[in-house]
């Protein structure tokens, strides 16, 4: 068959796919397109699990491993029949949190941390390498297969631009449709409708090829059954390990490989569309594989040795002389490696600009207003590129891998890299306790080992990793040979790679989540996946109503104030030109409410209440978390407030007792100068009455001497009521010297008591003393102390009321202090009185009786404060009763 | 009376599903434990050659998950409509928790 033919037929397929496509994303973008979310377009589309590697490879992989390529589809088949744990869990998630790529799902579950998105972004990359080489090799092939006469001609020379021409025009094709409209929900109808369409034209090839090779070559099933039992095939080496264990990988794989992610979570549009999956997938795995055994087997009794049985499904009708069918048969392994490029690429490339070039643009942009237009063109365009990138990997990897390798053993290595997001995946969506650190570092660590024991050898001696190293280990370090880590040796360097990527990533994991803390919105998070299933059946009537604008209008007034709220509508339905009614919720006048109502409770409250009435976007965990930001501020600033009101009426109240005491020190002020004028104004009164006798010329001498005696008794007692008044001022000053010396206590009453005995000398009284207890030495004014004495006992002598006067001074040492009490026996003073007798002018009886001013005790008090002691009055002591306490020891 | 026989009715469906869930779940382990069985097979080493006979096996055990899950996955995609738990208007699931512990 011509070469130019074949050129013909791929250019015409792709231009009927692009049809297909570009019809299938008018019709969604009209509405029109029910069809386009059935379960059966959903499980077709699902079929780009089986690549290329599946077309051809599977062939490949049976005539070299036997049975073993079934345990690719048998991964995969156990995780859809068990979709009710996974898959379902996943796809509700996926739905839920609106996630666009699987480090979309890893980022967002911890705490929507952009480290993780990189990461496994950088790692899904790396790891898509050798697939997309894969499915370039396999194309490459068979356009080599067509273009030499000899079937198993496949080293054409012009094999590299072959390559180079398939990954451009695929790249084309994927930017065409892949990036044509952004979509918040990342689905692409048309590719999707692509890959169904190329999915059903795989399956058709390779069963067309399954009939023709068993009915066709061999004489039907028995023959078929009897030549698998005659050919090498059946001498197959089944290696447990292997088998378990590439089960094992293949069913992680489909979980985590991001074009299936891509295809199972993010383009699924109905979940009940996965229940129909979970046997029709596992059904569509084993239609392809059906004819895989026969196809080898006759393959490898027909064709002559030599023959790359990787090209079995090509080759074999090729030599029967079947055109057609060989056609037919390439345009299958055709659709199979395009439709996984196509998802492949795009689901990478949303990675790549979602978690690398945006955040990075984002970031560097700092300052520069630009609008939002320009974010979609970036995304756009980093998609485009991403998706160049991609393909250019993918070629880079084949050119520099010489494209020689079986199509299964480059599969592999990419289906391990995949997996390692397992752990992270899972942990994520069953384990509250996974945390962003322990994700980190089993992504890191369990990618680190796979580059290092399975990635970079697959580039052979001559590659990244020397001979040298293989069999030494680095440095000379034996124990870290690529493909026999911790010197354990004889492993199959795939299995080797699987178990201790996985082993280590899991321990990792593990250890790091149990030992870090999460952050708030990472707990958040958690919870949200974990309990997915208890949350999504929320009152959903609520968020779809649309704003209506009494809606508003009721609920503003409740946060403006009816009186604001209902000026603003009316301003508005004004600008609009209803004056008189409501105004109509236009996106305008939402704005602007939401910028009103922001001022009172702030921007996110003020969007998450105005999206709940509009119908727009659920709250999220973002707004949320903003709104308690926001509430925690307010309560904050009503907090200081509180605090400073409180402060405002301590003050308040400080001032308030300021002026009552101003008051009542005004009052009495007023009374001391009443008083002070009615004591200086009775004797001035006799003084004047008396001198004016003493005027008149016919006085007898002696009544002259008594008048003179009396002038002179008055102005003596207007003295001493002056320089009471003196001593008083000075002292409640506190501006008196004091005259500090040692005295011996006992000495000092003595002297008191004798100074006191002119007071009523006529009376007898009897001072009862305990000349014992009074020997101790003070340090103080002794003066003023022997007038405070002086006053009390004088003060007892006057007033006390006895017959047999008695007065006890009693002295005891009280820690520092010195207690001297002063008790008569008479009738004490009365109660209520109590509290007036150290005032100033306090008499207790008539004044002339008593002869005082009544400034002695408010003097002695003065002077016990000025001393750093006190004077009390001690009730209930049988009469009245004083008690002086005095410091032993100076104070300073 | 067919007012009191409609939550019984209720309860016995939603009784079904939840069989049904368990029987979904507990697929795949009996699907892992019947695939995993080739690992104690020797081919190489047999006498007489069998792995044409490992093929109708694996084949056969394949068709037999699908068939299962084809079965399982029409009787519960009723209940992905209603969310988690099927409840009925007079609120009957608790009388199918009853029913299932």
């Amino acid at each position: 068959m011509p070469f130019n033919v074949l050129v013909a037929v791929s250019l015409l397929y792709v231009a009927f796919l692009f049809t297909v496509a570009f019809v299938a994303e008018r019709r969604a973008r009209g509405g029109l397109a029910s069809w386009l979310r059935s379960p059966l377009v959903y499980t077709l589309s699902l079929s780009i699990y089986c690549t290329a590697w599946t077309f051809y490879g599977a062939v490949g992989y049976a005539a070299r491993s036997g049975l073993e390529f079934l345990t690719v589809y048998l991964g995969p088949t156990l995780v859809f029949v068990g979709w009710w744990w996974v898959l379902r869990k996943l796809v509700r998630i996926g739905r839920a949190q609106r996630v666009t790529s699987i480090a979309d799902l890893i980022s967002s579950r911890y705490g929507k941390s952009n480290l993780l998105g990189v990461v496994v972004t950088l790692m899904a990359v790396l790891a898509a390498t050798p697939y997309i080489a894969l499915q370039l090799q396999s194309v490459t092939l068979s356009f080599g297969v067509f273009a030499s006469d000899t079937p198993e001609g496949w080293a054409l020379p012009d094999q590299g631009a072959t390559a180079l021409w398939v990954a451009a025009g695929l790249t084309v094709f994927t930017i065409l449709f892949g990036t044509r409209n952004l979509d918040a929900n990342e689905r692409h109808h048309g590719i999707v409708m692509a890959i169904a369409v190329e999915a059903v034209v795989k399956l058709i090839a390779l069963l067309a090829v399954g009939i023709f090779v068993v009915w066709g070559v061999a004489d039907g099933v028995a023959d078929i059954m009897r030549r698998i039992d005659l050919s090498t095939i059946a001498d197959w080496q089944l290696r447990p390990g292997r088998w378990a264990g590439l089960t094992f990988v293949s069913a992680a794989a489909i979980l985590t490989l991001p074009r299936m992610f891509q295809v199972m979570v993010v383009e699924n549009a109905d979940e009940r569309n996965l229940a129909t999956a979970s046997w029709a997938f596992p059904l569509y795995l084993m239609l392809m594989s059906l004819f895989v055994v026969p196809i080898a087997v006759v393959g490898l009794a027909t064709l002559p040795e030599g023959a790359n049985p990787d090209l079995f499904v090509l080759t074999i009708p090729l030599t029967e002389g079947a055109g057609k069918l060989a056609m037919l048969a390439f345009l299958g392994g055709f659709s199979s490696a395009t439709s996984m490029v196509i998802v492949a690429a795009i689901a990478l490339s949303t990675m790549v600009s979602n978690h690398i070039v945006t955040p990075l643009w984002l970031a560097l942009r700092v300052g520069s207003a630009r609008a939002p237009g320009d974010v979609r063109g970036l995304v756009l365009m980093s998609r485009r590129l991403s998706i160049g990138a991609v393909l250019a990997l993918g070629y880079t990897y084949y050119h520099v891998s010489g494209g020689s390798a079986a199509l299964a053993s480059i599969g592999f290595i990419s289906f391990v890299g995949a997996a390692q997001v397992l752990p992270a995946m899972l942990g994520g969506i069953y384990w509250r306790g996974a945390t962003h650190v322990g994700a980190a570092l089993g992504l890191v660590v369990g990618f680190g080992v796979w580059l290092y024991s399975l990635f970079l050898p697959s580039f052979g001696p001559a590659g990244l990793i020397s001979a040298d190293v293989m069999a030494l280990g680095p440095f000379g370090l034996v124990w870290l040979r690529p493909q026999a880590l911790f010197g354990i040796t004889g492993l199959d360097p795939l299995l080797h790679a699987l178990f201790w990527s996985m082993l280590l990533n899991t321990a990792v994991f593990l250890i790091g989540s149990l030992v870090s803390f999460p952050g708030p919105m990472e707990r958040l998070q958690g919870v949200a996946f974990i309990n997915v299933f208890d949350q999504s059946s929320g009152p959903g009537g609520w968020s779809r109503s649309a704003a209506e604008a009494e809606d508003l209008l009721s609920m503003s007034q409740r946060i403006l104030g009816v009186e604001e709220a209902q000026r603003f509508f009316q301003a508005q339905a004004a600008a609009q030109g209803k004056l008189g009614f409501l105004p109509d919720p236009t996106p305008d006048f939402i704005a602007r409410l939401e910028r009103q109502m922001a001022g009172s409770v702030g921007a996110a409250t003020a969007h998450a209440m105005i999206a709940q009435l509009s119908g727009g976007a659920t709250v999220s965990v973002q707004d949320l978390i903003a709104v308690a930001g926001e509430a925690q501020q307010i309560k904050e600033y009503s907090a200081q407030l509180e605090a400073k009101s409180d402060e405002l009426a301590r003050t308040a109240r400080a001032l308030r007792e300021a002026n009552d005491k101003l008051t009542e020190l005004s009052v009495q002020k007023d009374a001391f100068l009443s008083q002070i004028s009615h004591e200086l104004r009775t004797p001035m009164t006799s003084i004047r009455a008396f001198s004016e006798i003493l005027m008149e010329a016919d006085l007898p001498d002696d009544m002259r001497g008594k008048y003179a005696g009396i002038i002179h008794d008055e102005t003596r007692r207007l003295t001493r009521l002056l320089d009471d008044l003196l001593d008083l001022s000075v002292l409640e000053n506190r501006r008196v010297q004091l005259n500090v010396g040692v005295a011996n206590l006992h000495d000092l009453i003595t002297k008191a008591v004798t100074s006191a005995s002119s007071t009523r000398p006529e009376r007898v009284f009897v001072v009862q003393r305990d000349a014992a207890s009074e020997h101790m030495p003070v340090f103080t004014d002794t003066d003023r102390l022997v007038q405070v004495f002086i006053n009390l006992i004088s003060n007892a002598r006057k007033y006390c009321d006895a017959e047999r006067a008695v007065l006890r001074i009693e002295v005891k040492k009280r820690g520092t202090q010195a207690e001297i009490d002063f008790i008569d026996n008479g009738a004490g003073i009365p109660k209520k009185a109590q509290s007036l007798i150290f005032e100033k002018f306090a008499r207790l009886t008539d004044t002339s009786h008593a002869g005082g001013a009544g400034l002695g005790l408010a003097i002695c008090r003065e002077i016990m404060a000025n001393l750093g002691g006190s004077i009390d009055y001690l009730p209930g002591q049988g009469g009245a009763a004083f008690r002086v306490r005095l410091p032993l020891k100076r104070k300073g | 009376m067919p007012h009191t026989n409609q939550p019984l009715f209720l309860a016995r469906r939603s009784y079904r599903r939840r069989r049904m869930m368990d029987a979904v779940r507990v697929l795949p382990l009996f699907g892992t434990v019947l695939l995993m069985i080739p690992l104690l097979w020797r081919p190489a080493e047999t006498t007489e050659a069998d792995t044409a006979h490992g093929v109708v096996y694996l084949f056969a055990i394949w068709a037999l998950l699908i068939v299962s899950a084809f079965g399982l996955a029409r009787g519960l995609a009723p209940a992905l409509l209603v969310d988690e738990e099927p409840v009925g208007p007079d609120g009957s699931a608790a009388a199918a928790d009853a029913e299932a512990g």
